[in-house]
């Protein structure tokens, strides 16, 4: 069994319906790379006893004669989902060891449709940053270039899949976390409309936000996962009870008519050339595949920021209270007393950037500045999603990059927030709105960044997801970006 | 020497907890069930795990608009739950859910009667600000654990509906002030408990009252308040309250200030103390809960429940008066809870027209005699009474028609009671209990009392009202008690010349 | 106006969050950057905007009062720093 792990997940599972190879077969090739390539730091649980286990089971269910797209496919989650046979941590040291006592929906959607979970993935730690630099058990190289950090928070859901360590991840998005790590890795992210997937046991980090997602390969991959992914759960009151759907309806469509919209507001002075240069030829294939690029504008998307860091961190700073060394997670030794047990658990728990986030959280909700800012941010916040819904009157579509540069190195903006902050300037403004987005790889950047991909982001209108998917399926099979394996990862590696 | 307190007036507003009386918990699926074994009932919601979200329970909500309806408050169509953070080890998740800017209940009021001590009753009416829902925290218990605290959070999200009064008691009498706020807890607690909405059990703390007491020179400014906690009976929120109130008092008198602060009432000690606890947890950073959506309650939601309303107990009262002639005190100890009520009501229905007022006045003091008797002495309810409405009114109906005396009655509620016979005809044929009211024989036996006792005939001729008393007495007992006493009565006046 | 070193310690207090003389200044001038950065918002009229607390909207949705959970309590216990007896030990609570 050669280079099963350069193939789609498609080709995959058309191997293991002719029992070509068996699902416990798959799960081996994959713990193998996993072990292999463990300097990657993309995995922080993998239980081989645990996922052949479940692989068996698989194949059992497949012997009885059970069928189904996704059975027997191995996926990889986020440590942000909790899971019963793998510990749970959020990348934190508070969470060091926990064992969750049920599983995240997410989780057992998937497990309920076959699939064999190889681990747990490393990320910032509970989800807060877009280098990977903050997780407590070290950060996650990217494939494509040492030197590069590969985006967060969900870096390795998008390291795994790059490197093909994992033919799918879960991942979850707050302001950026699937996409931004998606682009820096050259991988298929994608975060459909808040509250189609569950966020029962998601370990919440900013609730009217957070959303579970995928990486893979390509559209089409994330096409028949996302299926399985979303629907309706009656344990998230944000859960949006419809039918659930089938996300590979639109794949053929073609993109004759296709109205895009490109907000020139995302291509403004911060936005590097070698960034822009792929994305614009990203347009023009559309283009030349039928679609329309309509010129829109999202005037007050660049204040997504300001408003993102107001509602993140107070949603984060009330959500990250129940880690107070009582019941579960990281207590202090020796404590003088009650309030010296919780503050000192805390303190030596978290880390610097959720230690950061509950500060200003706690600061904003504060007396006498909650109108100021909570409020504020919450009324600038409904003007930038009035203002995509009154850009989808004329286009079905929006294009544009995922971020202002391609990955930066290990390092360079670890000292300085703010600056960090501003890697998640495109995408935030559709977490706000709740709306669905994806990154594609698109091309690569220059010079000394030639093994740097970048990314193109598309984001819909809600629920519509199949659309989108439709036409990023559509832009891979017209590219093979999406087909490129960083060096010594590929069919050369089995 | 002037009376404690003279000369400043008591201002109280209450807020009371109210444990709803759901199956399952406000959000999440574990049983509320009293008394279970630490932690036994803290689901992963309930202990905030990692990933847990809250969903919201329909019984938490139609209970809260039961609640609205019956105080006459607007039921908001759109109401918000919002977080209240602050760090305790009883608060799993380091935030409350409750309801703040936008509360489910807003407006209504409540009206009670106040019976000062050798004083004429009052009614006063105490305005509602609202009523929201909320969850409960656990519980912390500091026995045998070495210096540690036991952590039980099998009451952590128990729906909670807080009531919370504007300061409309404002009296220039300490004591006064403390009754009328027991008064108004006390009504509270019956409507609670007649809604079915909560069990009231105080002991169990379905029932919990804080009071905000202050004093002032009447008419002048509010003075400062301070919340008393703990008060878990109505006796010790009486003692509570007049001790707060002259707590305040000799405070400013002696050249001191009342700060602003919470007090948890110790009964044994008869005192408040300051609770160290709640000194830094002002700022509660109320914010939107992002887990839950606006709760919408549609009109037509609410008069679904409307129509569910039971009869309310003072409306109850003022029909019993006015339907039965009834007074204030057995309108009152009729409607002590709903299932006396409805005890007195069906008793009376089966009775029929025909009995009257009579006949309710006959109920009422069944009720409150042999039958609560009765009851308390089993140490039943009510609604498990041995003796059914309908048994009840069969007996009545028979000694209003003379068939037997009110000695005899009490003979066969006691058999009914015991099970001995399903009603109370067969147990009068069957025992023989029937009172004699035939002239003849009553005659015959009046004649041969009065000759067998003519000392006593004597006195009573004389005067002595005692002496025709002894003579009744004798009749009945020739009967073996089953003369028509009243017919005795009345052939003996005649025959005596009385 | 600036977040000043006692406004720092103040607020991790309230966060319940342990905090060095030292953590505080270095966090000063980040949390002051990054408030500075917030204050852009006060410059935008939202006069008469609704604030937006959930990106979809809806009501919420009830639950059906039923008990639906019979929660494994030894399995949430073996998460627990300390515990005795069904309880989970923490240091003395004073109220």
């Amino acid at each position: 069994m050669s280079a099963l792990h350069v193939e789609s997940l498609a080709a995959l599972s058309r191997r293991l319906a002719a029992r070509e190879v068996s699902a416990v077969e798959l799960a081996r090739v994959y713990l193998e790379r996993i072990e292999r390539h463990r300097a990657l730091n993309g995995y922080l649980d993998v239980r081989p006893e645990v996922t052949l286990a479940q692989a068996a089971a698989a194949d059992a269910r497949r012997a009885r004669g059970e069928t189904g797209p996704l059975l027997g496919l191995p996926v990889a989650h986020k440590d942000i989902f909790v899971t019963r046979e793998f510990a749970s941590t959020a990348a934190s040291r508070m969470l060091e060891g926990y064992m969750s006592p049920f599983d995240a929906t997410v989780v057992e959607r998937l497990a309920g449709a076959g699939m064999v979970t190889l681990g747990k993935l490393n990320c910032d730690e509970f989800a807060m940053g877009s280098s990977n630099e903050n997780s407590a058990y070290g950060p996650v190289a990217n494939p494509w270039d040492a030197a590069a950090v590969p985006g967060g928070s969900s870096g390795g859901s998008s390291a795994v899949v790059a490197a093909r360590l994992a033919p799918v991840a879960t991942a979850t998005d707050t302001g950026g976390s699937i996409r931004e790590p998606a682009a820096f890795c050259g991988v298929t992210g994608i975060k459909p409309t808040y509250g189609r997937p569950s966020r029962w046991g998601m370990i919440a980090f900013a609730s009217s936000l957070d959303t579970a997602g995928l990486m893979t390969v390509s559209a089409e991959d994330a096409a028949w996962v996302l299926s399985a992914m979303c629907g309706f759960d009656p344990r998230d009151s944000t859960s949006v009870d419809r039918p659930d759907e089938d996300y590979t309806r639109d794949l053929q469509r073609p993109m004759d008519g296709l109205r895009i919209g490109v907000p020139r507001e995302f291509f403004g002075a911060g936005l590097a050339a070698e960034v822009e240069r792929p994305v614009r030829a990203a347009l023009e294939t559309y283009r030349a595949l039928g679609a329309t690029l309509v010129d829109i504008s999202l005037p007050s998307a660049e204040l997504g920021i300001p408003v993102y860091y107001v509602v993140a961190p107070a949603e984060c700073s009330s959500n990250l209270s129940r880690f107070d060394g009582v019941r579960y997670g990281h207590r202090a030794k020796d404590p003088v007393d009650l309030l010296d047990m919780i503050k000192r658990s805390r303190a030596e728990g978290f880390g610097p950037e959720p230690r950061r986030r509950i500060l200003v959280g706690t600061y904003v909700l504060s007396h006498g500045y909650y109108d100021a800012y909570y409020i504020k941010a919450q009324q600038v916040r409904r003007l930038i999603a009035e203002e995509f819904q009154r850009a989808f009157t004329r286009c079905d579509l929006i294009a544009g990059p995922v971020t202002t540069t391609v990955a930066f190195g290990f390092g360079e903006k670890a000292a300085d927030p703010v600056s960090m902050y501003m890697a998640d300037l495109y995408t935030i403004p559709g977490s706000l709105a709740g709306l669905p987005s994806m990154s594609l790889p698109c091309g690569f950047g220059e010079g000394a960044h030639a093994m740097r991909p970048v990314g193109l982001q598309l984001i819909a209108n809600h629920f519509d997801e199949a659309r989108m998917l439709g036409a990023a399926h559509q832009y891979q099979l017209a590219t093979d970006w999406h087909r490129r394996v960083p060096a010594g990862f590929g069919a050369e590696d089995a | 020497m002037a009376v404690p307190g003279a000369g400043w007036e008591v201002v109280i507003g209450l807020e009371t907890h109210v444990q709803l009386s759901t199956a399952s918990k406000i959000f999440s699926g574990a049983s509320t069930a009293f008394g279970a074994e630490p932690n036994a009932q803290a689901s992963v919601v309930d202990l905030a795990l990692p990933g847990v979200l809250p969903v919201l329970n329909r019984g938490a909500v139609e209970r809260a608009i039961l609640f609205g309806l019956a105080v006459g408050a607007t039921i908001a169509p759109r109401s918000v739950f919002a977080r209240k953070n602050y760090f305790y080890p009883d608060l799993p998740k380091g935030y409350q859910i409750s309801q703040y800017e936008i509360p489910v209940v807003q407006g209504g009021s409540l009206s009670t009667w106040v019976t000062p001590r050798g004083g004429e009753p009052y009614a006063k009416t105490v305005r509602l600000t609202r009523a929201h829902l909320e969850e409960d925290a656990g519980k912390s218990l500091h026995e045998d654990f070495a210096g540690l605290s036991g952590i039980d959070l099998n009451r952590a999200g128990t729906p909670l509906l807080e009531i919370v009064t504007e300061p409309d008691i404002q009296v220039a009498d300490v004591e006064r002030a403390a009754l009328e706020a027991v008064a108004y807890a006390r009504e509270l607690h019956q409507l609670v408990t007649w809604l079915g909405i909560s069990d009231g059990n105080m002991q169990e703390g379905s029932f919990r009252c804080d009071a905000n007491v202050s004093v002032r020179r009447p008419g002048g400014p509010l003075g400062t308040r301070c919340e008393i906690k703990n008060l878990n009976s109505f006796r010790f929120m009486q003692q509570a309250i007049v001790h707060e109130a002259l707590r305040q008092i000799d405070l400013i008198e002696s050249g001191g200030t009342v700060v602003q602060e919470t007090r948890l009432y110790d009964p044994d000690r008869d005192e408040t103390r300051s609770m160290r606890s709640k000194e830094d947890a002002m700022d509660y950073r109320y914010f939107p809960d992002p887990d839950l959506l606006p709760l919408e309650i549609a009109p037509d939601q609410v008069e679904a429940l409307r129509v569910k309303l039971p009869e309310l107990p003072g409306a109850m009262r003022e029909r019993f008066a006015r339907e039965y002639g009834l007074g204030d005190y057995d309108c009152a100890l009729l409607t002590t809870t709903r299932a006396s009520a409805q005890y007195f009501t069906a008793t009376v229905a089966a009775l029929g027209a025909v009995a009257g007022d009579r006949g309710a006045k006959s109920v009422a003091n069944w009720m409150a005699g042999d039958l609560a008797a009765a009851l308390n002495s089993a140490q039943r309810d009510i609604v498990d009474s041995p003796v059914s409405p309908v048994q009840l009114a069969g007996l009545i109906a028979r000694v209003l028609d003379g068939t037997i005396n009110q000695k005899a009655a009490r003979e066969v509620f006691a058999a009914l009671w015991a099970g001995e016979a399903s009603d109370a005809d067969a147990l009068i044929e069957a025992r023989g209990l029937r009172q004699i009211s035939d002239s003849g024989a009553l005659e015959a036996m009046v004649d041969a009392v009065i000759a067998a006792n003519p000392k006593s005939v004597e006195e009573f001729r004389a005067g002595k009202e005692k002496a025709f008393n002894a003579l009744v007495g004798q009749v009945m007992k020739q009967s073996r008690g089953k003369a028509n006493p009243a017919q005795v009565n009345e052939l003996l006046r005649a025959r005596l010349g009385g | 106006m600036p977040l000043q070193p006692e406004d720092v310690r103040r607020i991790a207090h309230l966060a319940r969050l342990a905090i060095t003389d030292e953590e505080a200044d270095r966090t000063l001038a980040q949390l002051n950057d990054i408030l500075g950065m917030i204050d852009r918002l006060q410059a935008v009229d939202t006069s008469g905007v609704e604030p937006m607390s959930h990106p979809l909207g809806g009501a919420q949705r009830l639950r059906e009062d039923a008990v639906t959970e019979h929660p494994d309590r030894e399995a949430a216990l073996r998460n627990a720093p300390a515990s005795r007896d069904g309880l989970y030990l923490v240091p003395r609570v004073i109220e």
